[in-house]
């Protein structure tokens, strides 16, 4: 299959495989009206299976959305059809509305607030802001 | 130590020594009750209970009555604007157009700490779904340091529910900010402490066993912390009733314990401590809950940043 590159964007390479889908509505990615290309399942040297993003004319992507929902992704923005960032992910120390709780006895179950999380671990568990429910980021 | 409109949301609100203030200041209330008597004229708490607790809304009241202020408040939320919908952000700012001070216990975890961004008057949790209650930890240490005179060195017996006991969690999470506390924790296999209670006790240098064994545990203790086991708890009736009366404290039991050896409980009790212990002069629970009144009638006034006599 061919893609061809793009001149002005952002690439999301090394997403996770079969994860592009979930990337692409985590970003709020309008894909009725953007264009967007996804490969799936693409054979990678480095990490067996990999799913790719390219976003044709977008200037930024929301790093922080990204480094929740794969952290092991990279973001390479092109100007020119040429390469001039590489950006290596971390995942966010605070994310709103991002997770959502799902503990029932929680505050958020009864009052609008904003759904806050914060880092708890270096494996991307997350901790609710009220009632210290910990979810894995990848798994909400 | 400005504690002056502040909130108290959980345990770790406090430092170490505003903590030590705070008994500094029950010790002196303890002493001289009478001096206090009207430092608080002319304040009104707000005691804003949605789902009942007689006890520690007594507890409040009493404090507040006893340090000359006023108390308005709720603790059936069928009759009030809870029940036609009203959101806690409403709520606490309609209250905060009247009261100097709020305490709020609600059944939902983080419902307090919900609130008291929404408000200037400091707020106190009362208890927000079993997750956090801080003044029962300020209870439960004012009692150890009134008897034993501080921490350090102590051993300490946790039995019962140590699983799901969220006032056993703070307890020992707060008696680790301390130096050289030992914990020994009594429970049964299903209800032993979860891993991050014992991560914070290995990360403090502190020693702790566990067992099963209350009987052979005792003769160690300097403070024996009982919990009961709550029906609530459990799925299946059936395990409730296996393990609710695994460990009942009885007089024949303290046979072996150190002379001055303090049996603590947060109240209520089921059938974890037999009534032939309550005359024993190590039984403290009664007394403990005095201290609670005591203790929250010295944070009323660090809140409301009243001066003593
Ligand atoms: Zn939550």
């Amino acid at each position: 299959m061919e893609v061809k590159s793009i001149a002005n964007g952002v690439v999301i390479d090394h997403v996770r495989a079969g994860f592009g889908m979930k990337v692409l509505e985590y970003l709020n990615v309008d894909t009725g009206s953007d264009t967007v290309a996804l490969l799936m399942n693409v054979a990678s040297r480095k990490h067996g299976r990999k799913d790719i993003i390219k976003l044709e004319n977008v200037e930024s992507v929301d790093l922080n959305v990204l480094g929740l929902v794969d952290h092991n992704a990279t973001v390479i923005h092109i100007r020119d059809s040429k390469v001039v960032e590489k950006v290596k992910l971390s995942f966010p120390t605070k994310v709103k509305n991002v997770i959502t709780c799902k503990n029932p006895r929680c505050v958020t179950s009864i009052e609008a607030v904003p759904h806050v999380f914060h880092l708890a671990d270096d494996e991307g568990r997350y901790r609710c802001e009220y009632c210290d429910n910990i979810v894995k980021a990848d798994e909400n | 130590m400005e504690l002056k409109g502040r909130h108290l949301i959980e345990p770790s609100d406090l430092t170490v020594e505003e903590m030590e203030g705070l008994f500094d200041e029950a010790e002196r209330i303890v002493a001289n009750p009478e001096s206090y008597a009207e430092v608080c004229k002319g304040k009104l708490l707000a005691t804003l209970f949605y789902e009942p607790s007689t006890r520690t809304r007594f507890s409040f009241e009493a404090a507040m009555l006893r340090l000359g202020g006023k108390v308005i408040g709720f603790s059936e939320p069928n009759s009030s604007a809870v029940a036609k919908g009203e959101s806690i952000a409403d709520t606490i700012r309609t209250v905060e157009c009247y009261a100097d001070i709020a305490v709020m216990r609600h059944p939902k975890e983080g419902s307090v700490l919900v609130a008291s961004r929404q408000s200037d008057m400091p707020v106190i949790n009362a208890g927000d779904g079993g997750h956090h209650h801080p003044t029962q930890t300020l209870t439960d240490l004012l009692t150890i340091r009134l008897e034993k005179g501080g921490f350090d060195g102590i051993t300490v017996g946790l039995c019962g529910d140590l699983k799901f006991g969220r006032t056993v969690h703070s307890l020992i999470q707060a008696l680790t900010r301390y130096t050289g506390v030992r914990f020994i924790m009594i429970s049964p296999q299903e209800l032993s402490v979860p891993e991050y209670v014992r991560e914070k006790i290995r990360k403090s240098g502190m020693e702790f066993e566990e067992t099963h064994d209350l009987r052979q545990s005792l003769p160690k203790l300097d403070v024996l912390y009982m919990t009961r086991v709550q029906r609530e708890r459990f799925f299946n009736e059936e395990d409730y009733i296996r393990l609710k009366d695994r460990y009942i404290l009885d007089a024949g039991k303290l046979k072996d314990a150190k002379p001055d050896l303090m049996v603590l409980h947060p109240l209520p009790r089921v059938n974890e401590i037999a009534v032939d212990v309550d005359s024993d002069p190590r039984a403290h629970y009664f007394r403990q809950a005095k201290n609670g009144m005591y203790v929250r009638m010295a944070l009323l006034m660090a809140l409301l940043g009243v001066k003593g006599e």
